[in-house]
C-alpha cells in the first residue's frame, strides 16, 4: 500500500524511506522487501538506530522531515490502510495462543484514514500544512529522555551486540533489563521475543510475551491516538 | 556505545553522540557542561581528537548510564538522561545500508520532503 502512495506523492516532492528494524537484517526482512518491489529507498537497521535517534518505540511509525531536514512530525503510528490483522478471519486449525493474538489484534486502535489524509495535505501544500509542526512542538511531543529510558537503551545495545556475537546467554539478561526499564518500548520487547519464538509467545528466555503485555495495557492503548 | 574498557576515543564519542569538546567542557547546540569534577581544582584541557576519555567521568557529568557486564567484559555508555528524546528538531543524518547493501544517508534527500517509515517483519 505504501508503494501506491509513494507513486502519488513522489511528483509532489515527497519521498518515502522505509527502515526495517531487525537484528537479523536482510535474512528476515529481505523477502518482504523483495515482494513489495519498492522504488523508494528501503533501509535495513540491524542495530535499531532509529529507536535511538528518532525515539521510535513501536512499528509502524512515521516521521515527517521537511525539505530543509527539519523534523515536522515526530514518530507516530503510520498505517497506509487497514492492515490484514484488523479483519483477517481466524482459521479453525490455528493454535489457541495465535487465535487469541488475532482476536486481541482486532481491538487495536488504527487510524489509517486520518493519517493518510494528513499526509496528502502535507504532500500538497508542504510547510503551509497545519499538520507540519513547529520545532518546539516536535520536541515537546517527542517526550523527555528519562534515566530509565537511557539505561534501557544501553542494555538493549549490549543485548544486541552480544546476541550478534553468538553470546546469547550473556545477551538475555540485557534484553530483560531493557524491558523492565522501558516497558512501553515495543520494539525492544518484540525484537527479543521474536528471537525466542516466532509467534512472540511465552518462552523460557524472556519475560512477558506479546499477548500478555498487550492485555496488561489494553489493546486500545497499544498505539497512542493520532494527535492531528 | 560498546566499550571494552571504561574509556572512549574523543572522535568516536563525538561522531556517535554529537557532543564536542571546547574549553568550557562538553558542548552540543547551545548547551555546554563542564567536565570538571567538583573535587578537582582545575578544568581539564580539552582532549585532542584521538585522545581517550574517561567513560566514568563522561557518564557522571553528562548523566549517561554506563552499564558494565563483568562476565562479558564489556561496558555500554548510553544516551544522556535529560532533555528531549530528540536532540533537536533537525533530523539526524541517519546512515544505513539499503537492503541491497548500498550505503544511504538521509541528507542525500535534502530538498525533498521525506516520510521516514520504521517497520518490522516481526
Amino acid at each position: 500500500m505504501w508503494q501506491e502512495l509513494r507513486e502519488e506523492f513522489a511528483p509532489q516532492g515527497l519521498e518515502i524511506v522505509t527502515v526495517a528494524l531487525d537484528l537479523k537484517g536482510v535474512e528476515t526482512a529481505g523477502r518482504w522487501i523483495e515482494a513489495a518491489n519498492p522504488r523508494h529507498p528501503s533501509l535495513i537497521d540491524q542495530a535499531h538506530l532509529v529507536d535511538e535517534l528518532f525515539g521510535v518505540i513501536n512499528v509502524p511509525s512515521g516521521v515527517w522531515i521537511s525539505e530543509t531536514g527539519m523534523i515536522v512530525r515526530p514518530p507516530e503510528p503510520a498505517f497506509p490502510g487497514r492492515p490484514r490483522f484488523a479483519d483477517a478471519p481466524i482459521p479453525d486449525d490455528v493454535d489457541p495462543y495465535r487465535a487469541e493474538v488475532m482476536r486481541t489484534a482486532r481491538r487495536i486502535r488504527i487510524q489509517p484514514e486520518r493519517y493518510v489524509a494528513a499526509l496528502r495535505d502535507w504532500a500538497a501544500v508542504g510547510a503551509a500544512s497545519r499538520f507540519a509542526l513547529a520545532p518546539d512542538e516536535v520536541l515537546r511531543r517527542a517526550g523527555e529522555r528519562s534515566e530509565g529510558r537511557s539505561r534501557a537503551a544501553a542494555h538493549f545495545e549490549l543485548a544486541q551486540h552480544l546476541w550478534r556475537a553468538d553470546r546469547r546467554d550473556e545477551a538475555v539478561p540485557h534484553f530483560r533489563q531493557a524491558r523492565r526499564l522501558q516497558p512501553d518500548n515495543w520494539t525492544y520487547k518484540r525484537q527479543a521475543w521474536i528471537l525466542a519464538n516466532r509467534h512472540q509467545a511465552p518462552s523460557e528466555l524472556f519475560e512477558g510475551d506479546w499477548l500478555s503485555d498487550v492485555r496488561e495495557i489494553g489493546p486500545e492503548n497499544y498505539y497512542p491516538p493520532l494527535d492531528m | 556505545m560498546i566499550l571494552d574498557k571504561p574509556r572512549v576515543r574523543r572522535d568516536e564519542f563525538t561522531r556517535r553522540t554529537g557532543w564536542t569538546f571546547e574549553p568550557e567542557g562538553a558542548c552540543r547546540g547551545d548547551l555546554c557542561i563542564a567536565l570538571q569534577d567538583p573535587a578537582a581544582s582545575h578544568e581539564p584541557l580539552p582532549p585532542g581528537p584521538g585522545d581517550w576519555l574517561d567513560a566514568e567521568l563522561l557518564a557522571r557529568r553528562l548523566r549517561m548510564p554506563l552499564v558494565h557486564d563483568e562476565r562479558a567484559g564489556l561496558w555500554c555508555l548510553g544516551p544522556e538522561s535529560f532533555g528531549s528524546v530528540l536532540q533537536s528538531a533537525e533530523a539526524p543524518d541517519l546512515r544505513l545500508p539499503t537492503w541491497r547493501d548500498e550505503p544511504f544517508k538521509l541528507s542525500s534527500l535534502r530538498g525533498t520532503r521525506v516520510l521516514l517509515l520504521a517497520w518490522a517483519s516481526w
